[in-house]
C-alpha cells in the first residue's frame, strides 16, 4: 500500500492548511459535516474526526480512508456553520501524497473490461483525483 | 437570431449522445439554438480544490479563449460536472490579476485570456432567458399523468458560489416538470450524492448509492428520474443491473437527462430513450419519437 509509505515532511500540517486555504481551527465540532455526508459507512473516521484529528496535529488522520472515498460532492461545504471548506481540506490531504507520486489508483490494476465499461468521465475525473 | 455558444462536452459526444441530440433540438425549437465553440477540448472533469494549482486552470481557460475568439463573453454547457469545473475556473481567474498574468504568460502560445467570459448552464438559460410560459406554449405532448422525480446531485448546486440554485431545496427541475404538465415528484435524495467518479474503484459504494436514491424516488412515486449530469445518468443506470442480481425484486427505474422529457413533450429527437420507459408509458403520442 503506497499509503503506508508517505514521507513525513516538515510543515506537514501547515502544508495541509495552505494548499486548502482553510482556517483548521474555525471548527468547533458540531458534527454537520458527519450528519450530512453520505459516505460515512465507508469511511474509517467521520468528516468531524478527520478536522479533529488535523487540529491535534494527529498522524492517524493522516493515514485514513475518509480522504480518498470523499467524492467532493460538497455536502459539509454548504451546511457549515463555520465556513470551513472540509472537501478543500480532503483534496489538501490527498495532494499530500500525490506530491510525493503516491498515487492511490493504477490503471494497471484495471482489466481492460473494467476499463471499457466505464466512461471516460469516471476514468478522468478519477485518476484527477487519485493520482499526482 | 440569437444563438447560444455551446461547450458540449467530451460526454456528450460519446456515451450521453442522447443528451446533446434532445438538446439541440429543444433549443432550435425554443429558437436559442446552439452552436458549438471551435476547437474545444476537455474542461479538466474536477475542479482542483488546491489553491496554489494554476496549472489545471488551464484547459477550462482554453476553452474561454475560444469563446472570445468567437467573440462572445459566455459559455453554455448542459453538462453539471463541465458546468461546475468551467464556473469554478472562472471565478478563480477572472478578476484575479496575478493569476490570470501567469496563466496568460505561460500560454504564449494563445491570445491573452481577459478574463471575462461568464459559465451558464442550460437549465439557467432555460429558466432565465427563455421561461417556463414559453417552455409550456412550445409543448406539443403535455406529460400529463407521468411523475417524475428530478435529480440534480452536486455539481448544480454546489458550493454555493456556483450553484444554479439553492443548494437545499432546488426548484429549477421541478418548475421545468410542472411547464411539461408532468408531476413533479419530492423525495429526499434529490440533491445528494450518486457517487460520482468512485465507481471506479469503490464500484459497490455506487451500487448501495443507486439503490437508495432510486427507492426513495420510487416510494415518492417516481415513473422516472431525470438527471443533468453524464456522470450521475451513468451510475444510476448502470449500476441497476447489479442491484438486480442483488435484489432480485428489484424493479429498475428508468433514468434519463432533462433535455429528453423536454424533447418528448415538445416533439422532437429525443436520442435514445430508456427502453422500461417506452414500455410502460404511453403519455400523449410523444414518448419513442425519435427513438435509435
Amino acid at each position: 500500500m503506497a499509503r503506508k509509505e508517505l514521507e513525513i515532511i516538515e510543515g506537514l500540517w501547515e502544508k495541509v492548511e495552505e494548499l486548502s486555504g482553510q482556517n483548521i481551527f474555525a471548527c468547533y465540532q458540531c458534527g454537520m459535516c458527519s450528519a450530512g455526508c453520505p459516505f460515512t459507512d465507508e469511511m474509517d473516521m467521520l468528516p468531524n474526526q478527520v478536522i479533529r484529528g488535523l487540529q491535534l496535529r494527529d498522524w492517524n488522520t493522516m493515514d485514513c480512508s475518509a480522504m480518498w472515498i470523499c467524492a467532493s460532492c460538497f455536502s459539509c461545504q454548504v451546511r457549515c456553520p463555520k465556513g470551513v471548506d472540509l472537501a478543500k481540506l480532503m483534496e489538501a490531504m490527498r495532494q499530500i501524497y500525490l506530491r510525493q507520486q503516491l498515487d492511490h489508483v493504477s490503471i494497471d490494476d484495471m482489466t481492460p473490461e473494467q476499463i471499457s465499461k466505464l466512461p471516460q468521465i469516471a476514468l478522468v475525473a478519477n485518476f484527477r483525483k487519485k493520482t499526482g | 437570431m440569437d444563438r447560444l455558444t455551446y461547450f458540449p462536452g467530451c460526454s456528450l459526444k460519446d456515451e450521453a449522445k442522447e443528451f446533446e441530440i434532445s438538446a439541440m433540438a429543444v433549443m432550435k425549437v425554443l429558437e436559442l439554438p446552439l452552436v458549438e465553440i471551435e476547437r474545444w477540448n476537455c474542461c479538466g472533469t474536477v475542479f482542483s480544490l488546491t489553491e496554489d494549482d494554476l496549472m489545471h486552470q488551464l484547459a477550462s481557460i482554453r476553452n474561454f479563449i475560444r469563446v472570445q475568439e468567437a467573440g462572445s463573453d459566455e459559455i453554455v454547457t448542459s453538462c453539471a460536472m463541465c458546468y461546475n469545473t468551467l464556473k469554478r475556473s472562472s471565478l478563480f481567474v477572472n478578476h484575479a490579476e496575478e493569476r490570470l498574468e501567469k496563466i496568460n504568460a505561460f500560454m504564449d502560445e494563445e491570445v491573452a485570456y481577459e478574463g471575462k467570459v461568464e459559465v451558464r448552464h442550460l437549465l439557467e438559460i432555460i429558466r432565465d432567458r427563455i421561461g417556463w410560459e414559453k417552455v409550456e406554449e412550445a409543448m406539443i405532448y403535455p406529460l400529463e399523468g407521468l411523475s417524475v422525480a428530478p435529480y440534480y446531485g452536486c455539481m448544480l448546486l454546489r458550493p454555493r458560489q456556483v450553484g444554479i440554485d439553492d443548494p437545499d431545496n432546488p426548484t429549477i427541475m421541478r418548475d421545468l416538470i410542472d411547464a411539461l404538465w408532468a408531476t413533479p415528484v419530492e423525495y429526499a435524495f434529490q440533491a445528494e450524492c450518486c457517487g460520482s467518479y468512485q465507481v471506479v474503484d469503490h464500484r459497490e459504494l455506487i451500487v448501495e448509492r443507486t439503490h437508495r436514491i432510486l427507492s426513495s424516488a420510487r416510494r415518492a412515486g417516481a415513473d422516472v428520474v431525470v438527471t443533468s449530469c453524464p456522470l450521475c445518468q451513468y451510475n444510476l443506470r448502470e449500476t441497476q443491473s447489479e442491484l438486480k442480481e442483488k435484489i432480485p425484486t428489484y424493479e429498475e427505474m428508468p433514468v434519463m437527462y432533462f433535455t429528453q422529457l423536454m424533447a418528448v413533450a415538445l416533439d422532437v429527437d429525443s436520442g435514445e430513450l430508456p427502453g422500461p420507459l417506452l414500455a410502460r408509458f404511453s403519455v400523449g403520442e410523444g414518448v419513442g419519437k425519435g427513438e435509435g
